[in-house]
């Protein structure tokens, strides 16, 4: 713990510092600077306090029912957390849908230790310490556990499949009032929107680069942040309605952004700016 | 809430506007490829709330929306970008008064500005362009994005004329007049910024003392 703590403060001071040069940085290249501020700050990311708090959570018996998640299937099994991420979202045939980890995490939450749904995603996503999330805490712990493994989410199943088409059109869905579409920011190569690179999800290299560093400890959020989030923030900036969360077009367009990202080594939760 | 009313009826105009290209040129794409589309379309519908000024509405496409989306990611064919763009180019109106340029000061403001019209965002307080978020414009703004072209110098390059600022009128006010299926919004038709608001951006972009052009 105390080590964890150090790396949390030397990550702290990295940020003083950038703050310090950031003249200097816009004096040189500013992509490469930036690049080494975000390198820096992978020697201490406080993601691993989400982490922590999250194994806690997955070991302790939970809820009126008082069940722990070792019944909790993420599709290798009871309670088997390792590489689990790395193969969703899948179609769980309990459920009959096809679901992402947060949305796998809600339905053992009711179905197992006795939540209302309501009760279950009441903080899906939370705000620093003012506010915390159990989901984000738990999404940290079982992404860690795949860190080294290929993403390999299973689209030869039907049910997948299916879902990475829809969440292929719907990537390229323009609407609201300013017509933006995911495919607006993220559909060609070398773009930014100010300062911030914006990875091409419609290339495999984008997809991979992108989807296998979240979830990720946001600094200037100071809170980690998980993918039902980024991609709900994204409609926010696209002028759409509020994204439901674990609605079908999020898991849809998981499954399109994961399914693309297949073959590469995941390696969350990370850390961003 | 009025605002938002205008933006309907400005929309459903463009819809009837567009609709003989629609169906001319809807049926280009596989019909498995459109039956995906509507299914992605329903989709979509089940899973957003509204929230604050970002009402379910927003949802619905018009005619230029649902061409754009169908044709994305591969060539669009020419007789579908005219049809755009003729579209578009209709609903462009220049202001009462015929004057086209404002403060180039105050359009710096609303270039810099990327509030408005999210749910996070005040509906009470004027929208801003966030141009800075794709263009580079001042060179004082080092901060500026690459989704469309530099801007620096667009007065200077094209020439101080009326045809210049016409054009820098017209292509704020509804870009898919010039370029279907562009990225950019359309300023004027979807009444996200006022004729005003307009006109000082036009001045940040053509006034020779404008930054942009020195």
């Amino acid at each position: 713990m105390p080590g964890m703590i150090r790396r949390i403060v030397a990550a702290s001071a990295v940020v003083c510092v950038f703050a310090g040069v950031v003249a200097d940085v816009f004096a040189q290249s500013t992509a490469d600077e930036i690049a080494k501020y975000r390198d820096a700050l992978q020697d201490g990311n406080p993601a691993e306090l989400w982490e922590a708090r999250g194994e806690e959570m997955w070991k302790t018996p939970r809820g009126p029912k008082h069940v722990a998640f070792a019944s909790c299937d993420l599709g290798q099994g009871a309670g088997v957390v390792k590489g689990a991420y790395a193969q969703l979202p899948r179609y769980f045939a309990d459920a009959g849908r096809v679901m992402d980890l947060e949305t796998r995490l809600v339905w053992c939450m009711v179905n197992q230790q006795g939540y209302t749904h309501a009760d279950a995603t009441k903080t899906v996503f939370g705000n620093g310490s003012a506010k915390r999330s159990d989901l984000e805490a738990l999404a940290a712990y079982v992404t860690s556990r795949s860190q080294g493994v290929k993403m390999n989410v299973p689209l030869d199943e039907p049910h997948v499949h299916d879902m990475y088409a829809l969440g292929e059109k719907m990537f390229y869905y323009r609407g609201g009032t300013h017509d933006f579409a995911c495919a607006t920011c993220h559909g060609d190569d070398g773009k930014r929107i100010r300062l911030q690179d914006l990875p091409n999800l419609t290339k495999v290299e984008g997809a991979q680069k992108a989807y296998t560093t979240w979830p990720a400890y946001r600094v200037s959020q100071g809170e980690l942040r998980t993918f039902q989030w980024r991609l709900n923030d994204c409609f926010r900036q696209q002028r759409f309605p509020e994204l439901v969360f674990g609605s079908d077009a999020s898991i849809a367009l998981t499954a399109y952004l994961a399914g693309r990202a297949n073959g590469a080594e995941y390696r969350g939760p990370a850390i961003k700016r | 809430m009025q605002r938002r009313n205008i933006v309907r009826t400005a929309s459903g105009a463009l819809l009837i506007a567009a609709t003989a290209g629609g169906v001319l040129y809807g049926c280009a794409s596989a019909p498995a490829d459109r039956a995906d589309g509507q299914r992605a379309e329903a989709m979509l519908k089940s899973s957003f709330k509204a929230h604050g000024q970002a009402t379910l509405d927003r949802l619905d496409q018009d005619e230029t929306q649902r061409l754009c989306s169908e044709y994305a990611g591969r060539a669009l064919p020419q007789p579908v970008a005219e049809r755009i763009e003729k579209a578009n180019l209709a609903t462009i109106r220049f202001p009462a008064d015929g004057k086209l340029v404002g403060d180039w000061k105050s359009g710096e403001k609303i270039a810099q500005s990327g509030r408005g019209f999210q749910y996070s965002d005040d509906p009470t307080k004027p929208a801003g362009a966030n141009c800075y978020a794709c263009h580079q414009l001042s060179p004082q703004e080092l901060s500026y994005g690459t989704i469309g072209p530099s801007l620096y110098q667009f007065g200077k390059r094209r020439g101080f004329t009326d045809e210049t600022r016409r054009y820098a009128w017209q292509k704020i006010y509804n870009a898919q007049a010039f370029n279907a299926c562009s990225n950019m919004p359309r300023f004027g038709h979807r009444h996200i910024l006022t004729d005003a608001q307009i006109r000082d951006v036009v001045a940040l972009l053509v006034d020779p003392a404008s930054p942009v052009n020195r």
